[in-house]
């Protein structure tokens, strides 16, 4: 079975934010959440780079490993979902977090936090493949359509790709060697344990 | 007019070189292969420097610029793990400490009986404020607990979709009844700081054991050093757990992520050492001493239970009723 990851080649990423658009619209993200979002670093200097960044469906997820009411689980693809019947709202999630990604719509008095929201993979949540209701609570299920992640299959430049980790990682390393450089699998340190040797 | 062309010339001699220096020093670089990464930002390099890393977003949510930061990891440690350790040995070994403290001293009791005659110690609004921060505080204890603990002890038990229902509540709960027990706090501050400021009667009365150990009555004012330190610890740590409990609830109004860690280190560490305080607090003031209830019952207490825990007070307000009173009143109990 695959082991689903994104990769980030922040020597590709021009910044146009495309992965963002798609994913907010794929998926009828409300106002306010971004499951995904491009991070420029050194802005304007020499060396800036860009990187998109969502959920990374770390293996041994934090997120999953303190929630108070368990509501996470990965996939057979390592994809890290939960469920927002079960969610509190409490935040937890988004402490331990390393890349910022659990979102919470602002619902109720003082701001409080909603039913948390986060990337899928495009992989919808333990609903029905494709019902109306995994639908409404997180989107498209493109992964049951055999489509991937659809932030990196419209990507113009090809610089963020989604798939199976192993396949990724080759085509990166592949990358790498023809041009003779790369700053590496931004995250993957943090989220999976691992590098890629480049 | 010589001497002027001669250093100029010096001069401009002494540029030309720094300049050629200059000039060749990057050159033999110049012909290697374009390295575009050679100057760009590194993960680990950033990661070690700050570890976190943060950029510019072009979104309108700008605390989303932090691209990673991997300090929820020893945050994950401390919630997973310190945490349910100190919580657990606190209250347990609170617990374990009042159960052979019962099973050996029992009951402290009236020594002199009852006298029949009660003195005002409570007015109402003094236990309405008591009670008022007290029904808050254990709403607040157990559905906090239930953060920490409920998914190992109570989700077993009750299954997913009824302890997160439960859970659901819980969170609501602990959120709203923070204001009531906040301002019970803060009145309680207010209405009882004049009684509890340390003096030397407390170092007396800490001495000798403060009458839990052996038989012994040491003097006490209004309040002993003992019911002090409990004020201090409901004062001190409920405004400790407001603040940070106001600084979760509001996320980022006062800081960002790490801010909110380190709030919720505090948070729950005072809580549940506040947890096993009050237990013990709870204890004495229910089946740990007879006639300590009535005090914040019924607001009087029995005039010997006076004599014997807080000689002083007694005395005080004796005094104090004295001119107005000078009769004795008649004993109207048994005896």
């Amino acid at each position: 079975m695959a082991r689903m990851k994104f990769l980030c080649d922040a020597d590709r990423c021009i910044e146009c934010n495309a992965c963002v658009t798609a994913c907010k619209n794929e998926h009828e993200v409300p106002w306010g959440i971004n499951r995904r979002r491009v991070v420029t670093i050194n802005d304007g200097k020499p060396g800036e780079r860009s990187i998109s960044m969502a959920c990374m469906h770390c293996a041994d997820a934090p997120c999953a490993a303190v929630c108070p009411v368990n509501c996470f689980y990965t996939t057979a693809d390592g994809v890290v979902l939960h469920s927002k019947d079960l969610c509190i709202g409490c935040g937890y999630c988004f402490y331990a977090c390393p890349f910022g990604a659990p979102q919470y719509p602002k619902v109720g008095n003082f701001g409080s936090r909603g039913k948390m929201d986060k990337c899928t993979f495009c992989a919808g949540g333990p609903e029905a493949d494709g019902s109306k209701e995994e639908y409404d609570k997180y989107g498209a299920n493109r992964l049951a359509e055999g489509k991937l992640p659809l932030c990196a299959e419209m990507c113009s430049t090809k610089s963020l790709l989604a798939g199976d980790g192993e396949i990724i990682a080759q085509i990166y390393k592949e990358r790498v060697m023809k041009r003779g450089y790369g700053s590496g699998a931004w995250g993957w340190k943090t989220a999976y344990r691992e590098t890629i040797e480049s | 007019m010589g001497s002027i062309g001669r250093f100029s010339r010096l001069a401009f001699g002494g540029w030309a070189l720094l300049l050629l220096l200059v000039a060749a020093a990057p050159a033999p670089s110049s012909a290697q292969q374009v390295n575009p990464t050679a100057s760009s930002v590194k993960e680990q390099q950033l990661l070690q420097e700050l570890n976190r890393i943060q950029g510019r977003v072009s979104i309108p949510d700008q605390r989303s610029g932090v691209l990673e930061q991997p300090a929820g990891r020893d945050w994950r440690e401390f919630r997973n793990v310190t945490l349910r350790w100190v919580g657990g040995i606190a209250i347990l070994g609170v617990l374990a400490v009042l159960v052979i403290f019962y099973l050996s001293r029992g009951m402290v009791r009236l020594e002199s009986g009852r006298s029949g005659r009660s003195i005002v110690r409570f007015t109402t609004f003094e236990r309405f404020v008591h009670w008022m921060t007290a029904t808050c505080f254990i709403i607040l204890a157990l559905s906090g607990l239930n953060i920490t603990f409920g998914r190992p002890l109570l989700l077993p038990l009750i299954g997913f979709e009824a302890f997160s229902e439960w859970s659901q509540w819980a969170k609501y709960a602990h959120n709203y009844l923070s204001f009531p027990f906040t301002i019970g706090v803060v009145l309680i501050f207010l209405m009882w700081i004049a009684g509890n400021i340390p003096n030397k009667v407390d170092i007396d009365w800490i001495k000798r054991g403060g009458g839990l150990v052996g038989h012994d009555h040491p003097p006490a004012y209004r309040f002993n050093a003992g019911q002090k330190a409990i004020y201090w610890i409901v004062v001190i740590g409920g405004g400790l757990v407001a603040a940070t409990g106001y600084e979760l609830m509001f996320p980022f109004y006062v800081t960002g992520i790490e801010g909110m860690q380190t709030a919720q280190i505090v948070h729950s560490i005072v809580a549940v050492l506040f947890v096993a305080a009050m237990l013990a607090h709870i204890y004495i003031g229910t089946i740990g001493m007879e006639g300590a209830f009535e005090a914040m019952g019924s607001g009087t207490v029995d005039v010997n239970w006076a004599r014997e825990h807080h000689t002083l007070w007694l005395e005080e307000e004796m005094a104090r009723t004295r001119p107005n009173d000078a009769q004795p009143q008649p004993a109207t109990a048994a005896e």
